[in-house]
């Protein structure tokens, strides 16, 4: 069914529908909004989970992992500082192999603290053996949460996975979003049966420590797994879109890239407006087109390198920034398209929530046309 | 040796030989029978008995980090409750893990009100990353960050009172035990674990190689620590001390004098100064638990 909703709502009622049974989560804007309304819902008997009300992110996280680990579905969502003091357990729950799934409410890192949207949170926690997915509207971020939870809970894969949309543009937008019923969701979804659970009939240890001779071998299997999950995601995004219509099942998608001369390359929200964008440069006759990842982890290389063959030059909009380098992901398309002469500009954009417009991609695109990149976009001089 | 007639942890691991903390470990599951699952935190404790692929543990057992483990046995809980299984929860930490960078998860967890028993076995410093001092470390004791030299005495701050930090977060049990004495671990241990709610056992387990004594020591040097009132034995529910273990007091140098990590209060001179302060905090210790069976005169 059709509905106006706030992206958070759509959101918190797509991860009921997944019937976590134990949540644990701490307020933290803009992620609130999704935590509050999956607290009424247990407060109102619509979800039967235990909902533990941790007193902070680090316990958090670290209760889904317990929880988990005891064999149960579990849900948290964070943003931010807020994900930034996981750290440790992110790390610690890819590393047990946990399917905890995870909303992250793209914002900004302080200092200077900012509350708004940018996608350094997550980007910074690429390396930690979580699946990211990355939604570009409302019903991506709503559909992606099934999808993740299948994936992740997939018995050749067991990974934690961040569902990703950004804040305030995605999280507190009222738009369109067509919900599946419960019974639509529970065809998809099954009830989660654990691999290993704490089991006092068949006791077994987990988080031990690994000396030299083992440690390597199990981010190697952590790794495989990674690469596993692409067959699973598109093959979860392929069920999907033949039982619901919408279609998931690539990791990477293209706008008008069949005869592009400058493909953007960009991750999230950022998207929508990119597209009108190229939709008016289109019809004054600029051949534009765009690359929308949704995978960020894994992270899909050789598709990313077949979907760009045929352009002429690269534009990555990065909304993140690794200091001292460049953006994350305009570094690993430049791996992706290494030895095809392609040229790749990276651009760093919108951080800390600043606006982008329909001008603003048309003027990225105007620079990567004269070979000007690898730059922040946007600058204002006046307060440098 | 106490505890002989547990199986649920093995012999078979790497402690040092006379370890506290590995005595405090087979009593705790001696305790608790097998339906139990034991969270365990960063450690000696985990380091010692759990090398990949090997396992002492024959409960399921889990660790996470060094300063976790009551959340995710909050978690383990939670978990439980949805499924609808009866294994009791144990988080264990050393001191560090528990009077140290584990206090935030701990509080959180007892006012949380969460079902489960937290269990430190106090061995006075951080053992695993080569003795350096805790908020549970003894005046004037010398560790590897709070070390006696010439212009320092050594730790310069007394044990922090966290059992009555546990029970201000109203507890309905707390107590503390001593591997001295095993029977009364494991009647604590019980108690706590068929308590309903968050209850606190903090069990003394000397540490030969941290404190420096012979292994064979570690049984005497935990009883003396409780027979000259340093180491308190006792019980509070809802908030009181409802009963402490009563002695016959003995000096306290009799304890100190044992232990490399006390040598520089008697080499190269006795310091009867500090002596006598640390001889206060036992009296400390005797009035305010009613410890003194009767005072011994030498
Ligand atoms: C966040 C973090 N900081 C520091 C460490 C290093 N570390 C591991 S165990 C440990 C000390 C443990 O002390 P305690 O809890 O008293 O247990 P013990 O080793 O004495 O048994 C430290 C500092 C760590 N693992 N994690
Ligand atoms: S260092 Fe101390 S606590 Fe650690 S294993 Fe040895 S005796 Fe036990």
């Amino acid at each position: 069914m059709m509905e106006i909703m706030e992206g958070s709502h759509a959101v918190a009622h797509a991860v009921k529908q997944c019937r976590p049974q134990v949540i644990a989560a701490y307020p933290i804007t803009p992620q609130t909004h999704i935590v509050e309304a999956l607290a009424d819902m247990v407060a109102d008997c619509h979800l039967d989970a235990e909902y533990v009300t941790v007193e902070s992110e680090f316990s958090a996280l670290s209760a889904c992992l317990g929880a988990s680990a005891a064999g149960s579905r579990v849900y948290s969502a964070t943003t931010s500082q807020g994900l930034a003091l996981m750290f440790e357990v992110c790390y610690n729950v890819a590393g047990m192999r946990l399917p905890i799934v995870m909303t992250i409410v793209n914002r900004s890192l302080g200092a200077p603290l900012s509350i708004w949207n940018d996608q350094q949170d997550s980007i910074s926690l690429r390396d930690s053996g979580w699946l990211q997915y990355y939604a570009q509207d409302n019903q991506e971020a709503t559909d992606l949460h099934y999808i993740a939870y299948k994936v992740a809970e997939d018995h050749d894969i067991l990974l934690p996975a961040f569902v990703c949309l950004d804040g305030f543009i995605l999280s507190h937008t009222y738009e369109p979003v067509e919900m599946l019923t419960q019974e639509q969701v529970d065809s998809f979804l099954p009830a989660f049966s654990p691999y290993q659970r704490l089991d006092a009939d068949d006791p077994i240890s987990f988080g031990m420590y690994a000396t030299p001779e083992y440690y390597m071998e199990f981010r190697y299997e952590i790794d495989r797994a990674m690469q596993r999950s692409k067959k699973a995601f598109s093959a979860a995004g392929k069920e999907f879109a033949d039982l619901f219509g919408r279609d998931y099942s690539a990791p990477v998608e293209g706008y008008r890239l069949d005869d592009a001369d400058t493909a953007l390359v960009a991750m999230g929200s950022i998207c929508g407006t990119a597209k009108d964008a190229i939709d008016e440069m289109r019809s004054s006759g600029r051949k534009v087109g765009l690359l929308n990842v949704r995978t960020f982890r894994p992270f899909p290389g050789p598709e990313i390198a077949k979907a760009l063959s045929g352009v002429s030059r690269v534009a990555v909009l990065d909304k993140n920034i690794s200091l001292g380098a460049k953006g994350a992901m305009g570094i690993e398309v430049k791996d992706a398209l290494y030895g095809s002469g392609i040229p790749v500009l990276d651009y760093i954009i919108a951080l800390g929530g600043r606006d982008v417009r329909k001008k603003d991609i048309a003027a990225v695109v105007d620079m990567a046309e004269k070979n000007q990149g690898d730059l922040f976009y946007g600058l204002r001089k006046e307060v440098l | 040796m106490a505890g002989s007639g547990c199986d649920l942890f093995e012999f078979g691991h790497r402690a040092c030989g006379g370890c506290g903390a590995a005595l405090a470990a087979r009593l705790i599951l001696d305790a608790a029978g097998k339906d139990t699952i034991v969270c365990s935190s960063t450690g000696c404790m985990e380091v010692f008995s759990t090398p990949y692929p090997e396992t002492a543990w024959k409960v399921p057992w889990i660790h996470s980090l060094f300063e976790n483990n009551s959340a995710v046995a909050s978690g383990v809980e939670a978990s439980l409750k949805k499924q609808g299984r009866k294994e009791k929860v144990i988080a264990l930490g050393g001191d560090g893990a528990t009077f140290d960078i584990g206090v935030l998860c701990i509080s959180g967890a007892f006012e949380r009100g969460h079902d489960i028993t937290y269990i430190c076995y106090d061995n006075e410093a951080y053992m695993n990353t080569g003795i350096q001092r805790s908020g549970a470390t003894p005046y004037d004791a010398s560790t590897t960050t709070s070390p006696a030299g010439k212009c320092s005495l050594g730790n310069k701050r007394q044990k922090k009172d966290l059992p009555a930090i546990l029970a201000a977060h109203g507890a309905p049990y707390v107590a503390t035990a001593s591997i001295a004495y095993p029977a009364d671990v494991k009647k604590k241990i019980q108690k706590a674990l068929e308590t309903k709610g968050p209850c606190y056992v903090q069990i003394h387990a000397p540490c030969c190689t941290g404190w420096g004594f012979e292994g064979e020591k570690t049984m005497a040097i935990g009883k003396l620590a409780v027979e000259t009132g340093l180491w308190v034995n006792y019980e509070m529910e809802e908030g009181k001390v409802t009963r402490a273990k009563k002695v016959v007091r003995k000096p306290v140098e009799e304890y100190l004098k044992e232990q490399k990590r006390f040598r520089h209060l008697f080499k190269p001179k006795r310091n009867d100064e500090e002596i006598g302060k640390i001889q206060a905090i036992a009296d400390r210790n005797a009035e305010r638990y009613g410890i003194d069976l009767k005072i011994k005169k030498d």
